[in-house]
């Protein structure tokens, strides 16, 4: 068959997965009086839609802040202003100011499904599409396979499609960041990274890398060659100033909408999350001990550690390949130590690790299901069991099935042990069932048992610590592999030999 | 008779074949886990299209979701006497008696998901559990029909193989049969048990093809009786089939009980094996009295009868299926038109249009239809490809295609047709799609025509891109897996344009027409427009399979 028969078979086959999701219920559906992340994004548009620029981050008699206040940067704002100006041409009580609080229909579920599907399928997936075909390697059937195995990870699916958020469009943004940068169009890809930023904050996760890969080139090219990094840099700034440019107006602005995103008061960590503070919680409890200022510190102390490694390496040698690691390693060393983290950021370092699929199959596929892994209990909270089950079970099976992943494992293990690591960071097909085993065990066991009455939460804190420590694994593994450097693994493919 | 000519050359066909698995190594990169000839890819395509079912768990569902949950509650809570004298639901139970029974294992499962739903008076009743259960009836009844697939593949001719596993004409038959986009919207959205009907009639006809293979299938005449035996149950499960029981009769009777032809290829009376008759008779009369015959002893069989064939409905459903009596409604409305404007008749009575109901539909110039005249067309149109069959013979290819025309036949003349029925006819027509460049071509039309003919059933909006995404996954898929088997263009330019118009269709009775003022007044033209504009293609689809089956071959096939 045709490439782009295909192709266009494993886009509508992810389509048609993400409408289908999109069926289920969503965060908060008839939860007054607070509902959840689809009532915000519903009053953010009513926001955005109805009050001046300048009242959009400010608690004002229109705009009460306790209630799914404004707190992403302004390109949000500017999405929620487009929808909400969509939705009023609909059905105007959709964002009608103070009245439309609460709202819920199914004529509006549907709405504003679509709104995710449209922004999806402008930015995530041609980017993905286009990730495949310029930067990965193999048979056109291999990146064929590769497009639907990304376009299947359902962490993804499930929090935009299920839970309610676009992560879509600011994975798409910085996703269309990385392919400007491997393609050599630094500034475009510079932009594009700019206006994920932008669009989301938690997008500073993966800030570092880009900066060490496009100084490290800058370094490369020569100090006296730089005109390159001055355009970057002025690239960079005037994006900023753009998007920003309505709030430039007056200093208190700015400073509002920074406090705004940098809500430093909430704690160390909110609910159960997989990462190194909630867990420690377990056994000392950080989070009572410490002072909110000393809490700050040791994270900031703690994800630069841990990000350190990798960008330096990255710094010396900026290739696409030490990129995407370097990536996948500064994204996951924020979220397993830095400040006022949620579950959902785990889609973060899930991005980059999609992007390692056709490299690493078996470690990436083990990441990627134990992310979706550790949101279970938020699935639970939203009524999306059976699509996690669903998707998750579908995305194990497709991708071994169609990347082989169990059989280039043994390759990999050699090619490690060659490079004498420590025997816990192998991996075997057989561990890999028994944690994926594991992990269907605790999802069944929270969803048909009940916790006993001392510990009610039991099942999630099991969740976030088991998650937590295929993290903390992982992490070390992406950063062995980056530092240890093995001779491009993508070489090493049986198949292609053949 | 197959000649020691005809093996020897399959025999060499396989040995090729295996030379050519071991020159070539590995088939492709991805694909290496699935080489050709093992199955790995076929849990693949299985399990991938039950994933996508079990997401749409919380799709639309049609009043047929409860009609299904009465009669679990009718089978559970009554006595076998009451089933079909039950009526506090309009749902009444019009379904044979082994679907009753089938009904009836289902709610055993039932009641551990949610025994309210086994009440006969919660009318309407749909809690979540409920819904669960009933959705994974579905899906888990449907490994009926995953197995006949299999069966189906592994008894499909290849002529030249390619060793690109995406291309083997088996492969393609799986997909076009396990992701058929009728069998997904009209069993998993919509509701029905369609899977589990259409895979035992699948199992009975490859049951049939795996007769001409007996070095792969052993004890070939059996596979006749098991066949037959299958097609016994299917009629006991629903009535339908009973239009392509005919096709079934001849064959068997032609094929199975005259065991020998003259030189000139027609029957031999004197080869008349009276064993055979004999043993097919006894497996079909003891299925029936199976089914019907404690219904005979109560002596309900009269009560029974009227409720499997309510001639009370109209000869169109509420939506036109897009066959005969759609485009003789059209003609009939269009001349009392024209006769109104012209002055040529006047004081008709008013034609009632499809408007949501069922009912009667009165003509005004052209004759009105009746039950039985739709029965005689029904009857006459089937006849000559029956005929065919008996006088020539083409083993079960040529069965498979008169059943085929037979379920088209019905769907084109027959009483108060729903647009589902066109399932009837794809699903067969699969299976000789992959196999022959014209039968392909056939099908490219039949299906997508009939599968967008589907789209007024699911009338939701938040269905709109499930169905949309559907179609195009499937018609894309087959469009470009027939090319790429059968190297080059299987339709010409009318019929491309004419599928594009499709398209056209669609957004005028979508986006365009609603934006119009006359929405209000005349809902219910896009209906029509639809309706009228696939029965075009059905019945070019139609014509184009009749002809095939009438054309003398000038090579008989093998037995």
């Amino acid at each position: 068959m045709d490439t782009w028969s295909l192709l266009s078979i494993c886009v509508l086959l992810g389509l048609t997965t993400r409408w289908a999701v999109s069926l289920n219920s969503y965060s908060g559906a008839g939860k007054p009086p607070m509902f959840g992340d689809y009532e915000a994004q519903r009053h953010w548009q009513e926001i955005t839609y109805n009050l001046p620029v300048h009242e959009w981050y400010f608690n004002t008699t229109d705009n009460n802040l306790n209630y799914w206040g404004l707190d992403y940067p302004p390109l949000t704002a500017y999405h929620s202003l487009l929808c909400g100006h969509v939705a009023s041409l609909i059905n105007p009580d959709w964002v009608e100011l103070h009245t439309s609080q609460g709202f819920e229909s199914s004529a509006h579920k549907l709405f504003m499904r679509a709104t995710v599907l449209i922004a999806d399928l402008l930015m995530y997936v041609p980017a993905v599409v286009l990730y495949c075909f310029y930067l990965s390697e193999g048979s056109n059937r291999k990146k064929v396979c590769l497009v639907l195995c990304i376009l299947l990870y359902p962490g993804l699916i499930l929090i935009d499609y299920g839970h309610f958020q676009y992560n879509s469009i600011s994975l798409g943004l910085a996703l269309w960041g990385v392919l400007g940068l491997g393609l050599g169009w630094d500034m475009l890809g510079s932009l594009a990274f700019v206006l994920a930023v932008n669009y989301k904050q938690m997008e500073l996760y993966h800030s570092l890398p880009f900066f060490c890969y496009l100084l490290g080139k800058c370094f490369k090219q020569g100090m006296g060659l730089c005109i390159n990094g001055n355009f970057i840099a002025v690239t960079v700034l005037v994006t900023f100033t753009l998007c920003w440019l309505p709030f430039l107006t007056d200093p208190g602005q700015v400073l509002q909408v920074l406090h705004r995103l940098f809500p430093v008061g909430r704690g160390l960590f909110e609910d159960k999350v997989a990462n190194t503070w909630c867990s420690l919680n377990v056994l000392i409890k950080i989070k009572t001990i410490l002072s909110t200022d000393t809490q700050l510190y040791l994270s900031l102390a703690a994800t630069l550690l841990a990000a350190l490694p990798s960008s330096i390496k990255l710094l010396t040698k900026p290739t696409l390949w030490q990129f995407k690691l370097a990536l996948v390693n500064s994204s996951l060393a924020f979220f397993l130590f830095s400040f006022q983290v949620h579950e959902k950021s785990i889609l973060l370092p899930a991005l980059p690790v999609c992007l390692l699929l056709g490299d690493l199959p078996l470690p990436a596929v083990w990441f990627l299901q134990a992310s979706t892994f550790s949101m279970l209990p938020l699935f639970l909270k939203d009524g999306l069991f059976v699509p996690y089950a669903v998707t998750s079970s579908a995305f194990v099976f497709y991708s071994v099935y169609l990347l082989s992943a169990l059989e280039h494992s043994s390759e990999e293990e050699l090619q490690l042990k060659s490079l004498s690591l420590l025997p816990f960071l192998s991996q075997s097909p057989g561990q890999f069932y028994l944690s994926v085993a594991a992990m269907a065990g605790l999802s069944f066991m929270s969803v048909a048992l009940a916790p006993p009455a001392r510990l009610p939460d039991l099942f999630p804190l099991l969740v976030s610590v088991f998650s937590f420590l295929h993290f903390l694994g992982l992490l070390l593994y992406f950063n062995v592999v980056q530092i240890a450097e093995p001779p491009s693994p993508r070489r090493k493919n049986p198949k292609k030999t053949e | 008779m197959r000649s020691a000519n005809q093996i020897e050359r399959r025999r060499q066909r396989r040995r090729r074949r295996r030379r050519r698995i071991l020159s070539s190594g590995l088939y492709n990169t991805v694909m290496a886990a699935s080489t050709a000839d093992s199955w790995s890819w076929f849990p693949a395509l299985a399990l991938g299209v039950s994933f996508l079912k079990c997401l749409m768990i919380n799709s639309y569902h049609s009043t047929d979701f409860e009609v299904h949950r009465n009669w679990l509650a009718i089978t559970h809570s009554l006595p076998v006497s009451k089933w079909y004298h039950e009526s506090t639901s309009e749902w009444t139970l019009d379904y044979p008696p082994l679907f009753a029974w089938f009904e009836y294992g289902l709610s055993h499962v039932a009641q551990h998901f949610d025994k309210k739903m086994l009440v006969v008076q919660n009318l309407g009743y749909a809690s979540p559990a409920t819904v669960l259960f009933q959705r994974l009836s579905v899906i888990a009844t449907d490994v009926v029909f995953i197995y006949a697939v299999r069966e189906c593949c592994r008894s499909v001719r290849e002529e030249k193989g390619s060793k690109d596993l995406l291309v083997r004409p088996y492969f393609i038959l799986a997909a076009l049969l396990l992701w058929n986009y009728g069998l997904l919207i009209v069993d998993h959205i919509h509701f029905q048990y369609n899977g589990f009907l259409c895979g035992i009639l699948l199992l009975s006809v490859a049951r049939h093809l795996q007769v001409g293979n007996f070095i792969t299938f052993p004890f070939e005449q059996g596979r006749h009786l098991e066949g037959a035996f299958l097609f016994a149950v299917l009629l006991n499960l629903k009535h339908i089939y009973l239009y392509i029981a005919p096709a079934y009769g001849i064959f068997l009777l032609r094929s199975y009980c005259f065991t020998k032809d003259n030189t000139d290829g027609s029957v031999r009376w004197s080869s008349l094996s009276l064993v055979r008759l004999i043993a097919l008779g006894s497996i079909v009369i003891s299925v029936c009295a199976l089914s019907f015959g404690p219904f005979i002893a109560m002596g309900q069989l009269p009560q029974v009868l009227s409720r499997l064939f309510p001639f009370k409905r109209g000869l169109c459903h509420a939506y036109w299926a897009p066959n005969i009596w759609a485009l003789y409604n059209v003609v009939d409305k269009a001349l009392s038109v024209l006769g109104l404007r012209l002055k040529l008749l006047a004081n008709l009575p008013k034609a009632s249009m499809t408007g949501g109901l069922v009912q009667e539909f009165q003509h005004s110039v052209l004759p009105s239809v009746s039950p039985s005249a739709t029965l005689i067309c029904t009857l006459v149109s089937i006849l000559p490809a029956v005929l065919s069959i008996w006088r020539c013979p083409r083993g079960a290819r040529g069965f498979l295609r008169c059943l085929v025309v037979c379920a088209l036949c019905s769907f084109m003349f027959g009483w108060h047709v729903h647009e589902k029925a066109i399932l009837m006819a794809i699903l067969p027509l699969s299976v000789l799609a992959v196999e022959s460049r014209e039968d392909a071509g056939i099908f490219l039309m039949l299906a997508t025509t009939g599968h967008y003919s589907l789209f007024p059933l699911l009338f939701t909006a938040t269905e709109m891109p499930t169905k949309v995404l559907l179609i195009l996954l499937f018609t894309l898929y087959s469009f470009t897996s027939l090319k790429k088997l059968f190297r080059g263009f299987l339709l010409n330019t009318l019929e491309v344009t004419y599928l594009l118009g499709l398209i056209a269709v669609e957004i005028i009775c979508e986006v365009v027409y609603p934006l119009l003022p006359w929405k209000q007044t005349l809902p219910f033209v896009t209906l029509l427009a639809k309706s009228v504009y696939c029965s075009l293609g059905v019945s070019y689809s139609f014509i184009r399979l009749y002809l095939s089956i009438l054309r003398p071959t000038d090579k008989p096939k093998e037995l």
